[in-house]
């Protein structure tokens, strides 16, 4: 991992030079894209009418998602930091989540999903801009021709994945960010790592569409079914970068910074595990057996998980614990985000038993041999569960080991497996995953560190924010 | 006058305080402390990250009676608080100069 870790610092200094040029994309895309995404509404001439079902099924994992965040995350996040932090990790994720909804439906949502002409590889258009043209009437394909869900739907489905990945970082560096600077970043690494990523892996032209240029990723063969690449790897690689840059905590490793209230913790771990039912099973689009299956590889990855991260730790440690088990469940559901809905339950239980013990290791071997301080673990269980679950999506999609196989478009069949040619896709996906994230991530704390400062001062950090920068306290006992 | 300071385990308190009531003390003040002796402290884990947990919670007592009183007093405490293990607690026997209560400006003996 040393070699990883090392390697992966070298590519955020080869990467300068390389960001400015990917900054300057999106931009550039803008006029040349405008009128091929209107061509976009892939089955206008078929004119299906979306099923009552799939819309409802697909409000509803909608509303689960933006649970996940709210509270879910927050809690989650709240209860393992010092009780003078508390109110400082809700605040960011709370307006984490604000802000990124507004950003979304004014120009994320296009970057993301329309065509992006000559740079349709990384990035898509700006057609639809402020839903330019997303109105009641549009419907979009799901993965199953001819059936189609409101597209507005879809957006705000996207909207809660843009939101929540982006409130995961705090994590890497709670405890010690100035608000404004993570406001500011926040805008900055949704537009310029989230969006290109998202659109690498799930942009295509749809299943009437099958042919037209897809996202990089997409064209590659990585399979991402609910976001392990876009959402975990992309959020646990720049809260790595965030954790290294900011530096750690003042007292890491001398004072006692034990988490302030682990019930709060439990709360939000379980809200994370019922919103996740909607992050992983909507992510079909329509209420079908896909959509059940990826419930079902929800909820038994994740008890897989928890379990072997709890006994993990009680061989190792001696104790099983209330935070080893709600970590281990989180470290499932990570891994178990991009194969829900392509390997069988069997499949899904091994992956589970062994991120939980994989991530285990993550946040304590990993960490402590590398000795960085990331807060919460962020890059422990959701860069190491979700560069995991990437890889081993490639394997459990076989059809031989219960996986549904790879679906083909082409010729309305399940393509024959390979596996070596699916690892490599998927490690095209992790790859250019921690790559971009790690660079743009890099560059983007570099820079809003010079212009404005990442930390807080010492004193307000000994302080805590809650009072420094909130002006209000958690507990009033 | 006496003053007596008891450390005692958390736990323990409602055995106590029934035990001085019993022998007719009129009021005592506890406060939650926390602190070591020869019991050890702990070490707690979360995610890997070993914190020693060097101080232990304990309740104090603090009551203050008539020196007649005192011996009752220890004998009370010592047995109520007694487990038989490690970490039960201790007893700080004070001379109490002076009490007044505020209320009325009393002094002494009829101040307890």
């Amino acid at each position: 991992m040393n070699r990883i870790v090392a390697s992966l610092l070298l590519l955020f200094g080869l990467g300068c030079a390389g960001l400015a040029a990917a900054e300057n994309m999106a931009p550039a895309t803008v006029e040349a894209v405008a009128a091929v995404a209107e061509a976009a509404a892939p089955v206008a001439t078929l004119a299906p009418v979306p099923d009552k079902g799939d819309t409802t099924w697909m409000m509803i994992s909608t509303l689960l998602v933006v649970l996940m965040t709210l509270p879910g995350l927050a809690l989650f996040y709240g209860g393992l930091v010092r009780a003078k932090n508390m109110l400082s990790v809700l605040t960011q994720v709370f307006a984490i989540f604000c802000v990124i909804a507004i950003l979304w439906v004014a120009y994320g949502y296009s970057l993301a999903f329309t065509a992006g002409g000559d740079l349709n590889s990384y990035i898509g258009g700006l057609s639809k801009m402020f839903l330019s043209g997303v109105d009641t009437s549009v419907n979009v394909e799901t993965f199953s021709k001819g059936v189609v869900i409101p597209e507005m739907l879809f957006m705000m489905f996207q909207l809660t994945f843009a939101a929540i990945t982006v409130a995961l970082i705090v994590g890497g560096f709670a405890e010690r960010i100035k608000f404004s600077a993570l406001l500011v970043f926040s805008v900055l690494w949704f537009t310029f790592s989230y969006l290109p990523l998202a659109h690498m892996v799930w942009f295509w032209g749809g299943p009437s569409a099958f042919a037209d240029p897809a996202g990089f990723l997409f064209a590659k063969g990585a399979l991402d079914f609910a976001g392990g690449t876009v959402v975990h790897i992309n959020a646990g690689i720049a809260a790595l970068v965030g954790a290294l840059v900011i530096g750690k905590r003042v007292g890491y490793g001398k004072d006692a910074m034990a988490p302030h209230n682990l019930t709060s913790t439990m709360i939000g771990a379980s809200l994370l595990w019922v919103g996740w039912f909607g992050f992983n099973a909507g992510s079909n689009l329509e209420a079908n057996g896909t959509a059940v299956l990826a419930m079902v590889n929800t909820v038994v990855a994740t008890a897989a998980a928890a379990v072997s991260w709890m006994f993990a730790e009680w061989l190792l440690k001696g104790k099983p614990s209330l935070l080893g088990i709600a970590s281990g469940a989180v470290a499932g559901l990570v891994a178990v985000t991009p194969a829900a809905g392509f390997a069988g339950p069997m499949g899904a239980i091994v992956l589970g038993l062994v991120s939980g013990a994989v991530c285990l290791w993550g946040v304590t071997g990993l960490k402590h041999a590398l000795k960085y301080d990331d807060t919460l673990d962020v890059f422990g269980i959701h860069g190491i569960g979700g560069i995991l679950g990437a890889i081993a999506t490639g394997i459990l999609v076989n059809p031989a080991l219960g996986g549904t196989g790879v679906f083909d478009y082409a010729t309305n069949a399940v393509a024959e497996y390979n596996l070596t040619a699916q690892l490599t896709s998927q490690l095209w996906g992790v790859g250019t995953a921690i790559v971009w994230s790690g660079v743009v991530s890099f560059v983007l704390f570099k820079a809003i560190d010079a212009v404005m400062g990442l930390r807080v001062s010492e004193e307000e950090e000994r302080e805590g924010l809650d009072t420094a920068t909130h002006g209000e306290r958690a507990y009033n006992l | 006058m006496k003053f007596v300071t008891a450390i005692i385990k958390p736990f323990k308190l409602d055995e106590v305080r029934e035990a001085l009531s019993a022998i007719g003390v009129s009021g005592i003040t506890v406060t939650e402390v926390k602190g070591f002796g020869r019991q050890k402290g702990h070490t707690e884990l979360y995610r890997g990250a070993e914190y020693v947990v060097d101080f232990l919670p304990k309740v104090k007592l603090e009551v203050a009676v008539k020196a007649d009183l005192v011996d009752q007093v220890i004998e009370a405490v010592s047995k109520a608080a007694q487990t038989g293990k490690i970490g039960d607690g201790k007893l700080f026997v004070w001379d109490l100069e002076q009490v007044v209560r505020i209320r009325t400006g009393e002094t002494g003996a009829v101040a307890l």
